[in-house]
């Protein structure tokens, strides 16, 4: 698939494995999600996710996956479609980035997930609260700094 | 002390979600269904706001099975992670198997006999026609037709002894593996898999007889679950549901497969957007799953089951007793893992219950560095409350048994 998408938030476009990427700036991520929805016929998204690099720095990335549809309205015909990954690089210290709950509502939960997982901020998120983890829960199981077993539990002898 | 349901909500919808924490009616009531309801099919809660009988607010709250599948994916090799894959939908193991082993290949960029690749399709046909008959029989069962269960679990059993005879499992087979196939098919499949599927479209047939001249079945289900598609693709909802829109988006046909471009079948699509229309699209699903297993078993292609690859395929047992460079492979493999290239992919196939999709980071070691599961229940059930505001709470029941949820596969 290829793609000619021209935005300013676009910092580099990558192709591998017939796969597409875009490495986006995490601050304008909003106007490109709503630029690729409006143009370029990505109606879906298919996932919110993050990477942890730790220790490196930046060091998470967020991973945007997005489906896109050649006609929404009823018919028999298989529709064309697309994919497309957009990632941005945050910093670990108060990672944050803006919510695109605006743009898909799909992205509810996606971000919530990401939010336990990883301890990423989604800034104008309607209601970012744990979702698989308990809401009194201590850390982010998904951080590379997090031990398997939790913190909770010392296998330890004598404990 | 006096019980006053209508002045007290209850107090957890507090702790779940601070907007609709009082009702702003004395007349409504927060009622809180699960997390051990029957008709939810796992561990699923949803905390209901009433009016009367119409749920005007529902806040589906998930996580009661979350079992750390992606953190446990980090500590095991890629080999040992095709097991984890099985857990994560109890139901359509296959589906899970394969869309971890076309992830991983894509990665390594091994090239896959065409064997492996019809008893991957062969499978994973199977896999969706006993996914879709344990949904059949529960979501008639919630709605109240009892006997479906008994008819769905007896070819279900069925297929279980299909699955036992090819992988040694009933449930959790791992039989799909990364570099082809487990075994090779086992002696006599032909007769198995043929006597199963040249009867299962009659079955068919009859689970619809029992169905659709009820008319209780019509009324509980035309016409309930309305959801408009704007909302379903914005809300990230696939499989069934969207066909049962209109929308004929199937991983099968728009981004082929495991050769699935070389079999003949339709992806059925209604247009009456209700519980119906999705019972509709799913026996459909069945009798086309069933064309395409007749289709595998009778063009079945010879040659090797996997791939040849000696540094990922775990080498045949009797190699390893007179070459040294297969014990020399099987060693490294099963000490350390096979390495896979640095890279990252994302790979779709569609599961019985719509878009699975895994997105793999690997860091050139034996083990994933990153293994996110997009899964079809987390994505179809964020569409819940927009399905349910405004209906009664009588057909949330059929609503929720639509949408074919497992809840192993939602919270992972």
């Amino acid at each position: 698939m290829s793609l000619s998408i021209q935005h300013p938030a676009i910092l580099e476009t990558k192709e591998a494995f017939g796969e597409t990427t875009l490495i986006a700036d995490p601050s304008r991520i909003v106007d490109l999600c709503r630029h690729l929805k409006d143009n370029h016929k990505f109606v879906r998204l298919d996932s919110i996710t993050a990477v942890d690099w730790h220790p490196a720095e930046p060091r998470y990335e967020i991973v945007y996956h997005l489906h896109s549809l050649e006609s929404i309205v009823p018919s028999t015909s298989i529709p064309k479609v697309g994919r497309l990954r957009i990632k941005c690089s945050i910093g670990g210290v108060s990672p944050e980035i803006d919510s695109v709950t605006g743009v898909w509502r799909a992205a509810d939960w996606y971000e919530r997930e990401t939010f336990d997982m990883f301890g990423i901020g989604f800034r104008n998120h309607p209601n970012l609260i744990r979702i698989l983890m308990p809401l009194d829960w201590e850390g982010h199981p998904l951080r590379k700094d997090y031990p398997t077993h939790g913190y909770k539990y010392s296998y330890q002898k004598g404990d | 002390m006096k019980y006053q349901p209508f002045e007290d909500p209850v107090a957890t919808i507090q702790a779940l979600q601070e907007a609709p924490a009082s009702p702003s009616s004395p007349r409504r009531m927060t009622l809180n269904m699960g997390p051990q309801h029957p008709s939810t099919h796992g561990v699923l809660r949803i905390v209901i706001e009433l009016e009367g009988e119409t749920i005007t607010e529902a806040t589906p709250d998930i996580g009661f099975l979350h079992t750390g599948i992606e953190k446990q994916c980090e500590f095991t090799n890629w080999h040992q992670t095709t097991t984890l894959t099985d857990r994560v939908d109890y139901l359509s193991n296959i589906g899970n198997n394969l869309v971890y082993a076309l992830t991983v290949e894509k990665l390594l960029q091994i090239e896959i006999p065409e064997r492996a690749q019809w008893l991957r399709v062969l499978m994973a046909e199977i896999d969706r026609l006993n996914s879709h008959l344990v949904w059949l029989g529960t979501h008639a069962l919630d709605i109240g037709a009892m006997s479906m269960f008994f008819y769905c679990f007896r070819e279900r059993e069925d297929i279980l002894r299909l699955k036992e005879m090819f992988s040694g499992q009933r449930m959790m087979t791992s039989y799909i593996r990364v570099g082809g196939v487990a075994l090779d098919a086992p002696r006599g499949w032909e007769k198995a898999v043929g006597g199963f599927i040249r009867q299962f479209p009659s079955k068919v047939d009859e689970y619809e007889n029992l169905l659709d001249n009820n008319p209780i079945w019509k009324i509980r289900t035309q016409g309930v679950g309305h959801i408009s598609i704007e909302d379903m693709l914005d809300l990230g909802v696939t499989g069934p549901m969207l066909r049962g829109a209109g929308i004929a988006l199937d991983v099968r046909k728009t981004e082929p497969y495991s050769c699935y471009q070389k079999f003949d079948f339709t992806v059925p699509t209604r247009t009456e957007n209700d519980v119906y229309a999705r019972y509709r699209v799913r026996m459909e699903e069945m009798r086309q799953s069933a064309r395409i297993i007749t289709q595998a078993m009778e063009g079945m292609p010879g040659g090797p089951y996997v791939a040849d690859a000696p540094h990922v395929v775990l080498p045949d047992r009797e190699k390893m007793k007179t070459q040294m460079e297969s014990l020399i492979y099987h060693f490294k493999i099963v000490t350390e893992g096979p390495r896979v290239p640095a890279g990252e992919v994302y790979q779709a196939v569609e599961s019985p219950r719509g878009e699975i999709a895994y997105y793999i980071v690997s860091d050139g070691t034996s083990k994933p560095y990153r293994l996110h599961m997009r899964t079809p229940s987390f994505g179809n059930l964020q569409a819940l409350p927009v399905m349910l505001r405004n209906t009664l709470i009588a057909d949330s029941i059929a609503a929720l048994g639509s949408m074919d949820f497992v809840l192993g596969d939602t919270d992972r």
